[in-house]
């Protein structure tokens, strides 16, 4: 019973994550969240950690969400529904519960690739049934735009400004997409919400396999990206376009790349329209911009290389 | 909405209303309005599924109208829609213009 | 009714816990609360329980998880000491604030630095202030039946919260001791199904859990809260008398050992006060009127039966096995506190001992109730607050 995949179809589906909720005009979060909500044909129970996301969606006595869903703390999303997870298991055992429901956390950057990274690493050994989703904006927005490790190289932050000495964030983003697939867990992807089809084709295809899968979206927040409101599409977009934020997916532990761009753009195409690399543009800086753009060169050869495209 | 008091909170602060977040019109932080020229649309519905703020109502797998009491005027519909022709549907105004 | 073995605190919680049959459990290892979760795993991977565990990475997933769980609508138990329960800390909030019924047997041991395994009341006085409820045991029958008490109260719709069971790390956890087990069927019976409040597993009817709260309805939050507090003395002893009916062993909010016509008197927690005991009786034996409260429940604190308790006593002292860091120890403070409620003003002093393990001596207790009795005697209070059986 697949919903087929046109917009057609999908926009006749309820939208689980109501309007109301206060995200900032223009965020890419609840684009995320809505593409995942449409790829489930089963009821979903959620956990969010701490975050933007977190705090906009669940106010007093508002909620955005007409799903289950549960917020505890910043660094614990994962461990969280690993324990409703584990409950819902022993329900069914005990034949209390004989519903399917399928599991799905969401997590900033900062809650998953930093503070919640221990609770994710945990969950997906203990190979629980359950989806994470990270909408990955590159930085602590919620408490103001502090750099993390998912913080691209040369980035202006609040924590690591770009000054006269020091030009943003000095060191590369972590790979955490990478590090799950080395968890050696069923399914590993990347997607960004400009690329709806393939975004929902994973999410699909996540809930449908067993045991703990991971996916990282790249989520634009203009805030924090100092870019207009209303290019968080376009944005992402160019990420994928530039390779910045390539498409793929490590199922069972075999790469493929699931978009291939037609034609390679220069990552200062991604960087320009972003206030946080403006400085990269100073005369003086052409290093940085040239840093950036071997960083990107280097990842998407090696994935060329696994998913056997070279 | 009214502020209840310690007596009749629910315990553990759940929330048991679900997407009661309805209730909580962000209309008003729009300072522009993309406004729909029903004229120029595909019905790629590209606007729908990009909108952050589930402000477009679409029946029957057609778009309609905006629901501006919801609609933060961000402006991504306007920007992806293709439109016709070289003609957007979607266009965006300055509120109180 | 029962059976008498000779077994260890730890089995016998781990025992109770098996009794009970709990849905889910989450576990991390620590010294000296390993052993239960190493006994109640084998109970899990031999068929004797249906508990699905969860076999986290650290102690704040431990709790973070059984949050999880609990939400979802289940019956939930977790075990720590220490270091454990100091990692938990945040999530300690989140469940009570968020009422939710876990039990947590703590074996109590020091907190670091220095890095000690052995057993004081550092760990769960640092978390008096978690809105869990807190009952101590002082030997490993009282955590037996402390902890299959904990679920009734825990779960009782009035109250919906967690429950710490507090028992003394190695004196108790790991010592042999002769205790009397109830049957699998009257513990079944008496803690009864679990009733679900809210379960988020229930698809049909959402809900959201752990919204932000800002400052027009926090504090009405933290008021409501404060009241189900209040409703747990009654609960907790409601609860105890029908544990009477099966078990037909008595328990209250504290014990009252020889304190009616006392003249000098110690409050002590836990095991050191089996040892206090007899040196009470020792004192009675010399015609010196000398008597003991051992507190059960320290949260919610019952500050006014403790002091009408207490309101014989002329001098009386504080004992406590964890210390407040420029402050008195937690335990005196209560019991300052308890007497400022019914005006009664004995002599109060606040010794505190047998921290990270030492030894706590009769002669200890000797020594402390010759203070005391020299104070009643017209001697002046010399020190308010002092550590005993520490080198100079």
């Amino acid at each position: 019973m697949a919903t087929t995949l046109t917009l057609k179809e999908l926009s006749k589906k309820e939208d689980l994550l109501t309007h109301g909720h206060r995200m900032c005009s223009g965020c890419g979060a609840p684009i995320v969240v809505k593409q995942l909500l449409l790829a489930s044909d089963y009821p979903i129970v959620a956990a969010n950690a701490t975050g933007c996301l977190e705090v906009s969606t669940c106010i007093s006595q508002y909620t955005a969400w007409k799903i289950p869903w549960i917020h505890n703390a910043f660094e614990n999303a994962a461990a969280t529904l690993s324990g409703v997870e584990t409950m819902y298991r022993a329900l069914k055992k005990q034949g209390k519960l004989d519903k399917e429901i399928k599991f799905v956390a969401f997590g900033g950057d900062g809650g998953t690739y930093d503070i919640g990274f221990q609770s994710l690493s945990g969950a997906a050994e203990r190979g629980h049934d359950m989806l994470y989703v990270c909408y990955d904006n590159g930085a602590y927005m919620n408490t103001g735009i502090q750099r993390s490790s998912a913080t691209p190289i040369g980035a202006d932050t609040t924590t690591c400004p770009a000054g006269s000495v020091i030009k943003g964030k000095t060191q590369p983003r972590k790979n955490l997409t990478r590090i799950m697939a080395a968890h050696g867990i069923p399914y590993v992807a990347q997607a960004s919400p400009s690329h709806w089809k393939d975004a929902i084709t994973k999410f699909k295809k996540a809930l449908d396999i067993k045991g703990p899968k991971f996916i990282d979206v790249i989520s634009p927040c203009n805030r924090g990206w100092r870019s207009r409101t209303d290019d968080a599409i376009l944005l992402s977009r160019l990420a994928v376009e530039t390779c910045y934020w390539p498409l793929y997916e490590v199922e069972q532990g075999f790469t493929k790349i699931t978009v291939v761009p037609k034609e390679k753009k220069p990552i200062e195409e991604f960087l320009k329209p972003q206030g946080r690399f403006k400085h990269m543009f100073a005369p003086g800086n052409e290093w940085l911009l040239k840093l950036a753009q071997e960083e990107v060169d280097r990842e998407w050869e090696r994935l060329r290389k696994e998913a056997g495209s070279e | 909405m009214k502020l209840k008091g310690w007596k009749d909170l629910p315990p553990g602060a759940v929330v048991t209303e679900a997407g009661s977040a309805a209730e909580f019109k962000t209309g008003s932080w729009r300072s522009f309005r993309p406004v729909w020229l029903a004229e120029n649309c595909i019905q790629c519905l590209f606007c729908w599924m990009y909108c952050p703020d589930m402000s477009i109502k679409v029946k029957d797998g057609k778009r309609g109208e905006y629901d501006y009491d919801y609609c933060k005027g961000c402006g991504i519909c306007a920007l992806e829609c293709p439109g016709k022709k070289g003609k957007k549907a979607i266009v965006m105004e300055e509120e109180g213009k | 009714m029962g059976k008498v073995v000779a077994v260890t605190g730890n089995e016998a919680v781990a025992n109770a816990l098996r009794q009970v049959n709990p849905d889910v459990c989450a576990a991390y290892p620590i010294t000296p609360a390993t052993d239960i979760m190493q006994r109640f795993t084998s109970f899990v991977s031999n068929g004797m329980v249906d508990t699905e565990m969860i076999l986290v990475e650290s102690e704040h997933s431990a709790m973070s998880a059984c949050v999880g769980a609990s939400a979802a609508g289940g019956r939930v138990i977790t075990a720590t000491s220490s270091q454990g329960l100091a990692l938990m800390w945040e999530i300690l909030f989140i469940a009570s604030g968020s009422r939710m019924p876990i039990i947590m047997p703590v074996v109590n041991r020091a907190l670091s630095a220095p890095l000690n395994i052995h057993g004081d009341h550092s760990d769960t006085m640092g978390a008096r202030d978690s809105g869990w409820i807190q009952l101590y045991s002082e030997n490993a029958q009282d955590a037996y039946d402390n902890t299959i008490q904990a679920f009734r109260i825990a779960e009782h719709l009035d109250i919906r919260l967690p429950v710490m069971v507090c028992l003394d790390g190695f004196i108790i956890s790991h010592s042999i001791e002769r205790i009397e087990y109830m049957e699998d069927e009257p513990v079944k019976k008496f803690v009864g199904e679990y009733k679900q409040v809210y379960p988020l597993l229930d698809v049909e009817h959402p809900v959201s859990y752990g919204p932000l709260i800002l400052p027009d309805l926090y504090m009405e939050y933290k008021r409501a809260q404060h009241e189900v507090m209040t409703k747990a003395s009654k609960v907790v002893l409601d609860v105890a008398s029908d544990f009477e009916k099966i078990s037909g062993r008595r328990y209250g909010l504290f014990e009252s050992y020889r304190l009616d016509d006392a003249d000098i008197a110690l409050v002590i927690l836990n095991s050191a006060a089996g040892t206090a005991k007899d040196v009470v009786d020792e004192f009675r034996e010399k015609g010196i009127k000398a008597g003991l409260l051992k507190p059960r429940l320290f949260r919610p604190f019952p500050y006014g039966e403790v002091a009408d308790a207490l309101k014989s006593a002329k001098a009386v002292c504080v004992m406590d096995r964890a210390d407040s860091f420029g402050g008195f120890g937690p335990l005196y403070m209560e019991i300052a506190s308890a007497f400022m409620m019914n005006g009664n003003k004995p002599a109060l002093i606040n010794k505190i001992y047998g921290l990270g393990g030492r030894d706590f001596l009769p002669e200890h207790a000797e020594t402390v109730l010759n203070e005391l009795n020299d104070i009643v005697k017209g001697g002046k209070v010399k020190t308010h607050k002092e550590y005993i059986g520490v080198r100079e």
